[in-house]
């Protein structure tokens, strides 16, 4: 299927870009006229990649985070890349409630990200950063008339 | 965010948008509360919250953990719907208390006071 719309950008791995991000993303997606408990679920998904980029990728010393989105007319794709430090055991990684964070730090950012969206990829390697690929099926597609779009 | 404190109880009303960036400030204002009263509980209101990712569970989680060292317990009131679903998927509901929407918001009324 060919994407109707398309938004790359690229910002430092600082944490007040959390927010950006993921009103970019959900400003973005807002052109598919999803629900509202799907923007919200994109918005806290790409928040959780964003944050795990900054925490772990880069480990707070800063970097360049890559977002690039595509807009097709039933779904949203995501792809948020890092060049940091790459996760080592990816299976682990993504265990709920494991995390290397520290106390503070819940474990479940991809937990988050595998519950509120409807496919999620890693591709890790260490050195080679880590990319996650997210996609979100918007349900009124399923609903209304495809025509009308 | 304010805060306030009476009869062993500290109240915290979050507001905004609680991500990483934003739980830092959080932290340390609530763990300042905290380590100068040791409440017997801590309410946080989340009446206000327009966003919250697991930042807010680790939060939540990381306050439970020192409160439960001395037996303080901890209670969430007001949650919005959008913000009970991060809740629910991380299972905390089974360490706080007030997760019953309805009962919360009665308690969360009762328990509100100005700084």
């Amino acid at each position: 299927m060919k994407s109707i719309n398309k938004m790359k950008m690229t910002i430092p791995a600082v944490s007040a870009n959390e927010g950006l991000a993921r009103l970019c993303v959900s400003a973005f997606a807002s052109q598919l006229d999803p629900r509202i408990d799907e923007i919200a679920d994109i918005r806290t998904a790409v928040s959780e990649a964003v944050t795990n980029c900054i925490i772990h990728a880069y480990k707070g010393r800063g970097g360049l985070i890559y977002i690039e989105s595509l807009l097709y007319p039933d779904r949203i794709t995501v792809k948020i890349k890092d060049k940091g430090c790459g996760i080592d055991d990816i299976d682990k990684a993504m265990e709920p409630l494991f995390t290397t964070g520290g106390d503070d730090r819940s474990g479940l950012g991809f937990s988050v990200m595998q519950s509120f969206m409807d496919s999620v990829k890693v591709k890790s390697g260490p050195s080679e950063g880590t990319t996650v690929s997210m996609t979100k099926i918007l349900r009124r597609a399923d609903e209304g008339n495809p025509d009308e779009r | 965010m304010t805060q306030c404190y009476a009869l062993g109880t500290l109240t915290v009303c979050l507001d905004g948008e609680i991500d990483h960036h934003a739980v830092r400030d959080i932290r340390e204002q609530v763990d300042i509360s905290i380590n100068r009263h040791k409440p017997s509980k801590v309410i946080f209101d989340f009446e206000n919250v327009t966003f919250m990712d697991s930042s807010g569970i680790g939060l939540i989680m990381g306050r439970y953990k020192t409160l439960s060292r001395y037996g303080g317990i901890i209670e969430i009131v007001r949650m919005p719907p959008y913000i009970e679903k991060v809740m629910k998927l991380s299972g905390v509901s089974k360490i706080v208390k007030g997760l019953d929407r309805a009962k919360a918001a009665d308690k969360g009324e009762q328990d509100r006071k100005e700084q």
